[in-house]
């Protein structure tokens, strides 16, 4: 299993190989020291600063801004500090002070990051440097604004595995079993003319004609239809996502709706209901008749039992989560932690997030009925409701690409707005689309993996490099609203996947823990007993709170797992050696027992 | 009454329960007629122990699967524990019985674990205490421990119920002699064959060798001694009978106030600087006196205050830290926080004055659930429970203290007094956590035990009183002669595993994760024993402190007040500078790679102190995680010791054929995917894969509503 990793495990670096480092025969003389640099990044320019650190106080310093990041290294001998923050993690740039205020810090800039930090810093008054600096990272950290191009596109990056070619939607759906009796695949959305939002590829009830289809896709918010995500090897039943049925004010109906989800329901030959989970508190969905949207009523589907699950919207998210930001960063609510944790509400929200995706594995792995889930357009909560789901059913979507096959799938190609949400390189920092619901979803993963820690292949820095590339624009994968977009810009031929880099260098990610199960289906406890802030996240850039890496649990084992090969190899070599000298007598003059440390058991 | 199916039911007049689920129909009722009778289970007796009184047709609750079963047997009370005897735990597989305590099982309450009992009487929960007039149709008993035990007695006879529970409130809550504790008679019955290896033993600091052994080890002998002026208790029956003070203090001086008043050596850092505990003189009012303690503290404060070359700083742990008031109540609220259950009583069916009760073939039967709902009600504001409780704010601010003190000793070369007014609850405690710190060794399993030994056991930490043994309500003191003490009475002691574990579960109480430190040779041992007396020679020069001389001459007068009663509240360095030295000790240290057999600090920010899950959420079921946790990961890391175990032995086999095979290697927790995280305490495992499912919902967002009435997009989708 693990055999292999032991020696790369401590390797650190898994992204200096993809750099470029600045040669010593002055290619790269106006970088003085190795400054970091991607094949197809360029130095736009260079300043001395003073940075403002929350932690230590102020530091002296070179900034270097290229087109892909913000580098800054520090000018003081007692500190090391370095500063490697790619831009597009940048989602507001201010000025502070002025003319007007007084000191070495007057003419400030002060950055606000996507990624839980600010950084601040200290320019010279005299020629102009402040201006110069913000105008140089508006430009390069917004460039949609400037009609410039986003850095993947530029991103000039090799690796020797293809991260394209992690998903392919026809492989995945055979993977399940299908297409089957009851399930076919339709190109009907091959140009994306049945839903502009959808991938070209769908899974649907083999009894339902593709204009049967269009008929249901009138009466579905942004014609986003019931389509197939996950089917149970045994018992057939399956999960389904859609957006809302536009119901309206008047209490529409709609015939082809209602038949198509009873098509659903019989797909497994079962008698009870088809359950609906609308992710939305009722309130919620109750308005939204208002505007067109609504639910699916009991008049209407008789064969259907509705459940809300009370999440709450993507407004509601964005303020806890700056919630978090304020008791976080820089520093750390002391006095009454506990309080102040709880009313960010955030992990009361990943509570309710895991409830309703537990609630959708235990109806399907039980058996009871096929279950249904939408939202409001069915791209958000949807897409964290079935994905956690699925990772709780199905143990492939546990290992390292598996994880990857399912991001690719309920997220990427089925439109959740990532360009949207995160807002890659758009200055519009108040932009009320934007909201951190993929990281929600990747917290649900973590606090998972944190309850089951020997059922996910891959570790925690596995999470947050995706998080981190989900703002960095270094890679095409996270670009985009949806599957169209991103093939009009032909984004898998001109940008890097980010599987790419995290598969040629899996063994950084591993958990060492990892024990294949198939077969089980994982139910984490949503208590607040057990949720936990994920410090090594939120709280990752104040030095006194980092935890200790690798962990001392994963350090001894990883020892340990060294050992066992040694002694393993040992034993091999002592096997080999007396076949084939079986008549002479060892002549070896010390013992292998005081050659090899011995392992300290204490038992 | 019960053997025909047919029970009478104690309130008689509720409406059945529609919730009330039955694994069987009423007509299978008479053909389960045989099942009702109880399975015999054995009452396992100690040596000494003896059964006081007992029921029959009990019903303990079992919580199963988010539901309530019953399950009949006999509670029964001895003089040392509650036992109910029933058969539902026959249910628990080899495996893990091997991991049950021997003299404790899992459904016994010794006498001095139970903390409150509760009576049910017509739905209504109230406290039990002294002569009862009504008897409860349910007994709940909620323990130290933080089980909760609850006892259905409405099938129980009559008579037997008022036995039972007036025993039980008898043998709980009387006050209790001294000698009348149970482990004396189970000292005289018992042989007490534990055979000590004396590599592997735990120091009890009751002869003056262990404190010598203690003084040699730390290196603490240089300028402390060991003393046994107590010898027999002859001064003071608080003090243990051997214990260590500065050299130059006469002996005298431990007679003149019975002990107090006398810095008692606790412990000695590798630069010399000691770690010492002082209990405050009386207070007095005549002046003549006060003059007399304060010459006698004078001439006691010099042998440990000597600058340039020693210096002290005092700890005024009564004034200036926690009290015990503050803990105690802490500890009550948050110790409710774990103590979950009380569900309604059991359902009926029929109607009239008589109730049906179905059976089972387990002769259980399910109950709807409450547990649940409760543990879901507060699921919902447990952060801001916790916080109110401030049980973990108290933990952070013991923790903070060690670590101040721990800064004086290691950065500032400084001698620390406790100062309190017995020396034995907070010194305690401040004392141990610095060891720990500072002390590699208290790290070992057998260096811990030592330290509670010595700084509580021997430390005089008033357990009797501080646990309530003796029941005693009036908080009159040393009210119990002392004669028990001094008899030389071969009582166990709880260092001895044995007695309670099989070797297998022993192996628990070991940490795989730990690596004792490796050997140095010789050559190497002997140049840094060298380096160590020099830097005991040297003049405290380079130090921080020493332009601060006149801030300590300050100090002393400052200690003299103190100790004299007239407390002045604020210690002068309480300024924001010792916040600074604090800091830089605290940030430097953790920015540093950790060296395991070194200084160990722990983080004291917010989010880095946590309740500690596997002692207080370990009998509750909804807080199981299945096959998870830190459990999973433990196993795994057993299962490799193991591994590369076997695999060393084969390799040692293969060059000494003839060697005997090594004593068996501990094949612990082999399914270790189905382990819950409660595991090894709670063995009540859920044995389906059920998921626990919140049952309570939203709280209100308050500020966020106009939020979270929003829609995701601003699109109208009237017309699409």
């Amino acid at each position: 299993m693990a055999s292999a990793s032991t020696s790369k495990y401590n390797s650190h670096s898994l992204e200096n190989e993809s750099i470029k480092r600045p040669s010593r025969d002055g290619v790269n003389r106006d970088l003085p020291e190795a400054v970091p640099r991607l094949p197809g990044e360029t130095l736009i320019t260079d300043k001395e600063v003073i940075y403002i650190c929350p932690f230590n106080g102020p530091i002296k310093g070179r900034v270097y801004i290229t087109n892909y990041r913000l580098y800054l290294r520090s000018l003081e001998t007692d500190s090391a500090l370095i500063l490697d923050v790619p831009l597009g993690v940048i989602s507001r740039i201010e000025k502070m002070g002025g003319a007007t205020s007084r000191g070495e810090n007057s003419y400030g800039l002060d950055i606000t990051c996507k990624d839980m930090r600010n950084l601040r810093f200290a320019l010279k008054q005299e020629g102009h440097s402040r201006r110069d600096m913000f105008e140089i990272l508006t430009r390069y950290a917004f460039p949609l604004a400037h009609s410039l191009p986003l850095f993947a596109f530029l991103n000039e990056e090799k690796f020797n595995v293809d991260g394209w070619t992690v998903y392919n939607p026809v492989e995945e759906y055979r993977r399940q079993g299908l297409p089957n009796h009851h399930w076919r695949i339709t190109f009907i959305n091959k140009c994306y003319e049945l839903c502009d939002t959808y991938p070209a590829l769908l899974v649907v009830p083999y009894r339902a004609s593709d204009d049967d289809l269009r008929r249901v896709a009138t009466f579905r918010s942004r014609n986003r239809i019931p389509v197939l995500s996950w089917i149970h090897p045994e018992n057939k039943t399956v999960i389904v996502r859609c957006s809302q049925p536009l119901v309206g004010m008047s209490g529409k109906r709609n015939k082809d709706d209602e038949k198509y989800l009873d098509v659903i329901r019989e797909t497994n030959k079962q008698i009870s209901k088809l359950t609906i989970y609308d992710a939305r508190p009722s309130v919620n969905a109750v308005a939204n008749k208002a505007t067109g949207g609504g639910y699916e009523s009991d008049d209407a589907y008789h064969n259907a039992e509705l459940f809300f699950l009370d999440i709450h919207n993507i407004h509601v998210m964005r303020e806890s989560l700056k919630k978090v930001k304020d008791i976080v960063y820089p520093n750390v609510e002391e006095s009454h932690w506990l309080s102040s944790l709880e009313s960010t509400h955030w992990l009361e929200h990943i509570k309710l997030v895991l409830t309703g995706a537990i609630q959708v594995a235990d109806k399907v792995s039980s058996g009871k009925s096929s279950v249904l889930v939408h939202c409001s357009d069915g791209w958000d909560r949807t897409a964290q409701l079935t994905s956690l789901a699925m990772l709780m059913l199905d143990s492939f979507y546990r290992s390292i690409e598996g994880f990857e096959i399912l991001v690719q799938k309920e997220w990427i190609s089925f439109g959740h707005k990532f360009a949207s949400r995160i807002g890659h390189g758009d200055k519009n920092h108040t932009d009320a689309d934007r909201s951190p619901i993929f990281l929600q979803f990747i917290d649900c993963v973590w606090q998972m993996s944190k309850q089951f820690p020997t059922a996910f292949e891959f570790n925690e820095q596995f999470l947050i490099i995706i998080l981190d590339h989900l703002y960095s624009c270094r890679f095409g994968t996270f670009l985009f609203n949806c599957e169209s977009a991103r093939e009009r810009q032909k984004v898998t031929e001109r940008t890097v996947s980010l599987w790419s880099l995290i598969n040629s260098n899996k063994e950084k990610f591993k958990n060492p823990f990892y024990t294949k199960e198939i077969n089980r289906v994982l139910y984490p406890v949503a208590s607040m007993r057990h949720l936990e802030l994920w410090v090594n996240y939120y709280i990752r850039w104040n030095p006194r709170i980092k935890q200790q890496q690798p962990n001392p649990v994963e350090q001894r084992y990883m020892e340990l797992l060294a050992l066992r090969d040694e002694y393993i190899k040992r034993l091999e070599e002592l096997q080999l050696a007396n076949s084939a000298k079986l008549s002479d007598p060892p002549t070896s003059p010390s013992s292998p027992s005081q050659m090899m440390p011995h392992v300290q058991t204490h038992f | 009454m019960l053997g025909k199916g047919v029970v009478g039911g104690g309130g008689g007049t509720k409406a059945p329960k529609p919730s009330f689920v039955s694994y069987v129909r009423p007509e299978e009722i008479h053909t389960n007629e045989k099942e009702v009778t109880e399975k015999e289970v054995t009452l396992h007796l100690l040596p000494g122990e003896q059964l006081l009184c007992e029921a029959s047709t009990v019903l303990k609750y079992v919580q199963e699967d988010s539901c309530q079963h019953g399950v009949y047997g006999r509670l029964v009370c001895t003089d040392f524990k509650i036992a109910f005897l029933g058969d539902d735990e026959s249910a628990l597989d080899n495996d893990e019985t091997q991991f049950k305590n021997k003299v404790v099982g899992e459904n016994d309450i010794t006498l001095h674990c139970v903390d409150q009992i509760y009576g049910v009487f017509d739905e209504k929960k109230k406290t039990l205490f002294g002569q009862l007039k009504k008897y409860p149709e349910k007994l709940i008993i909620h323990c130290k421990d933080l089980r909760v035990f609850q006892f259905c007695l409405r099938y129980t006879k009559e008579e037997e119920v008022k036995r039972i529970v007036s025993g039980i409130i008898h043998h709980t809550q009387a006050p209790k002699l001294l000698k009348r504790l149970f482990l004396f008679s189970y000292a005289t019955a018992a042989q007490n064959n534990t055979v000590t290896d004396p590599k592997n033993h735990t120091i009890m600091f009751d002869t003056l060798k262990d404190w010598c052994w203690e003084l040699e080890r730390t290196k603490g002998n240089m300028k402390y001694k060991a003393v046994s002026v107590n010898e027999g208790y002859k001064v003071c029956e608080r003090l243990p009978a051997y214990f260590v003070v500065p050299t130059p203090l006469p002996e005298e001086n431990v007679q003149r106030f019975q002990g107090h008043g006398i810095p008692i050596w606790c412990w000695s850092c590798h630069n010399g600087s000691a770690l010492l505990k002082m209990s405050a003189l009386p207070k007095e009012q005549d002046d003549g006196i006060l003059q007399i303690q304060k010459s006698f503290l004078d001439g006691v404060y010099k042998t440990i205050h000597r600058p340039p070359y020693e210096i002290v700083k005092t700890e005024d742990l009564s004034s200036n830290f926690l009290s015990l008031q503050e803990i105690q109540t802490a500890y009550s609220k948050f110790k409710q926080l774990f103590l979950i259950g009380f569900p309604p009583l059991p359902p009926y069916c029929g109607s009239d004055n008589t109730a049906t009760l179905l059976f089972s073939p387990s002769s259980a039967y399910q109950l709807p659930s409450d547990n649940s709902t409760e543990f879901w009600d507060t699921d919902i504001k447990w952060f801001s429970l916790l916080e109110s409780s401030s049980w973990l704010d108290i933990i952070r601010r013991c923790l903070k203290k060690a670590i101040e003190i721990t800064e004086c000793m290691e950065a500032q070369n400084m001698n620390v007094l406790l100062l309190e007014e017995n020396a034995s609850d907070l010194c305690c405690l401040i004392s141990s956590l610095v060891q720990l710190m500072m002390d590699p060794h208290c790290r070992t399993r057998i260096g811990f035990q030592s330290l509670i030994q010595k700084e509580w056991v021997m430390g005089g930490h008033c357990f009797l009183d501080r646990c309530n043994h003796l029941r005693q309500n009036d908080k009159e003191e040393g009210r119990e002669g002392q004669d028990t003490q001094s008899k030389p009475l071969n009582l166990l002691t709880v260092w001895d595993w044995s007695v309670q574990f099989e070797p297998k579960a022993q192996t628990l109480l070991k940490n795989p994760l730990y690596v004792e430190k490796p050997k140095l040779d010789k050559g190497q041992r002997k140049g840094m024993r060298f380096k160590h007396q020099r830097q005991l020679s040297l003049p405290l020069t380079q130090s921080k402190s020493s332009p601060k001389r006149g801030f300590f001459r300050e100090e002393t007068d400052h200690l003299i007040k103190n100790l004299l009663g007239k407390r002045i509240s604020k210690l002068i360095n309480s300024s924001d500078e010792l916040q600074d030295n604090f800091r830089e000790f605290y940030d430097s240290w953790h920015s540093k790679p950790t060296d395991y057999h070194g200084l160990l600090l722990p983080h004291i920010e917010g989010p880095e102190i946590k309740v500690w899950a596997q002692r207080y959420l370990r009998w509750i079921p909804e807080a199981q995680i299945l096959g998870g946790s830190r459990v999973a990961t433990m196993s795994k890391l057993l299962e490799m010791i193991e591994e590369v175990q076997s695999l060393q032995e084969k390799i040692d086999e293969r060059h000494h054929s003839q060697q005997a095979p090594q004593a068996e290697a501990p094949c612990l927790l082999r399914n270790s995917a189905r382990l819950s995280s409660l595991f090894p305490f709670a063995l009540l495992q859920r044995h389906s894969s059920k998921p626990v499912l919140p049952t309570s919902g939203w709280k209100a967002l308050g500020d966020e509503d106009d939020l979270a009435k929003r829609e995701d997009e601003f699109v109208d989708l009237g017309d699409v």
